[in-house]
């Protein structure tokens, strides 16, 4: 199969210190991958050097084949979705207008035709009766769905998902992750940082492990999760569980 | 009460509307100067160039420090004296204002524009709007949303330190019913209480509007 994202070592250091040191990946069409890894070892520079939000040292990135530039960056931009960790909707304006300034105004596609879809769309993640709703109105949760949803309507090639459960509150973690997971069953793209093992379990066909800006460890979920082979990614996921202090 | 009248005595109570008007003239008039110059001002503010910077910092310590009025008689008695340069008391006092209201408006613009979180300009990009497109769609409509309640607080403080212009020769509200009060000193002996009372309720009709105006727009906004 095709690939829709190609990086060629990537290169990128803040004031001299390198954040990444040679990253080189690809993401087939279809293909969920998840980067997992300690705080602070890049994966945020990563995905925001993929749609141009960071200027990278060196290296290649192309999309469809395409080398991404200064020059077509916006246009890159328009076929790759990308969710933050902070909730960031557009707070002046309500759930419609989130969804349909993307479109309308990047793509220049009709406003009807956009808003129906964008109906349609959230009552696909449950959010029908919030159309009209300011973000401010609205859990962390289903802002996070929201945005979720506008990064869908921009009927982008792929998916770049930073963190986007880390501030919320637990129980509202599910909801949003259960729409991340209808968007793989529906062969979206996806290129996934999470710190949630269980989901990036069920959701990846790939899970990379970054340290110090290089992948030091990638493999299927099954046999990350479980049969990790190096040190440092054992160390890593050691981190996630917990042993009972209770004596039986 | 018999002191009332002197309000209404003659054309009194014109001279007193007329007052009013000078004020609101040169309100309106510095007012608009200190918004369209402070806009200006305001994205000056927000760069980094450590010059401009200074220089901006410098200009609104001393509109904050120095009182109105002593750069009201440093520009109206001041430069008649060092540059044999007679102002009219309207022009010093546009001056004066302007130069006061365009620095704090200026502040008040670049905390508006910094005040809007860095996602906000990234989520705009990753969702391929254009440069153009993210100030016109993202950034300012915020903006806008923080500045023009503070900016309206800001221009009924300007129409009410307008009063001290007639310090400086300028027969504003406040003059017209001190001269009325004046004439009226034998006549009326009360009269004070009756005509600075009104300068106070037009003072008040002439700032009330506003300030609601601007609490709404707030709780709107907010
Ligand atoms: N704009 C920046 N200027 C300077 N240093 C930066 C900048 N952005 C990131 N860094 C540094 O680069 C390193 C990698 O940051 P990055 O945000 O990519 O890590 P991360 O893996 O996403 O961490 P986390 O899990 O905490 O989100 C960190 O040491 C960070 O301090
Ligand atoms: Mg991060």
């Amino acid at each position: 199969m095709e690939n829709v994202l190609e990086i060629r070592n990537l290169k990128k250091s803040f004031d001299g210190n390198g954040v990444l040191d040679g990253i080189s990946l690809s993401v087939r069409e279809g293909e969920v991958i998840v980067v997992v890894g300690p705080s602070g070892c890049g994966k945020s520079t990563l995905l925001r050097c993929v749609n141009g939000l960071e200027q990278p040292d060196g290296g290649e990135i192309l999309l469809d084949g395409k080398p991404i530039s200064a020059g077509n960056l916006v246009e890159v931009r328009r076929q790759i979705g990308m969710v933050f960790q902070s909730y960031d909707l557009f707070p002046h304006m309500d759930v419609l207008e989130n969804l349909s300034l993307g479109p309308v105004k990047a793509l220049k596609r009709p406003k009807a035709q956009v808003e129906e879809e964008a109906r349609q769309a959230l009552r696909r993640v449950g959010l029908e009766d919030k159309l009209h709703a300011l973000p401010r109105q609205l859990s962390g949760g289903q802002k996070q769905r929201v945005a979720l949803v506008r990064a869908m309507m921009m009927h982008p090639r792929m998916l770049l998902l930073d963190e986007i459960t880390a501030a919320l509150d637990p129980e509202m973690v599910r909801e949003v992750l259960n729409v991340v997971l209808d968007l793989a069953r529906d062969g979206m793209t996806m290129l996934i940082v999470t710190h949630e093992m269980r989901f990036a379990e069920a959701v990846a066909d790939r899970v990379l492990f970054l340290e110090n800006g290089n992948i030091v460890e990638e493999g299927k979920p099954a046999d990350f999760f479980h049969h990790p082979t190096t040190e440092r990614a054992r160390q890593f996921l050691d981190t996630f569980e917990f042993t009972s202090v209770k004596k039986p | 009460m018999r002191d009332l009248a002197v309000l209404f005595k003659g054309n009194n109570l014109q001279r007193l509307l007329g007052g009013l008007g000078v004020t609101l003239e040169l309100s309106l008039v510095s007012v608009a100067l200190s918004v369209a110059l402070g806009l200006l001002a305001g994205v000056l503010m927000t760069l980094k160039n450590p010059v401009i910077r200074a220089a901006m910092r410098l200009w609104l310590e001393t509109v904050r420090i120095v009182p109105q009025l002593v750069l009201l008689f440093l520009v109206y008695f001041g430069m008649a004296k060092a540059f044999n340069l007679q102002l009219s008391g309207e022009a010093a006092a546009v001056i004066v204002f302007t130069f006061w209201g365009a620095g704090e408006m200026g502040d008040l613009v670049r905390g508006a524009i910094t005040s809007i979180p860095v996602h906000q300009r990234e989520s705009s990009a990753a969702l391929g709007l254009t440069r153009g497109q993210t100030w016109r769609y993202v950034l300012l409509p915020q903006a806008a949303r923080r500045l023009i309640p503070q900016a309206i607080n800001l221009a009924t403080r300007m129409i009410k330190t307008t009063s001290l212009v007639m310090l400086i020769g300028v027969v504003e509200v406040l003059k017209v019913g001190s001269q009325i009060i004046d004439a009226a000193r034998y006549d009326a002996p009360q009269g004070a209480v009756w005509v600075y009372g009104a300068v106070f309720f037009l003072y008040f009709f002439a700032c009330w509007p506003i300030s609601l105006a601007a609490g709404w727009l707030e709780k709107r906004w907010a």
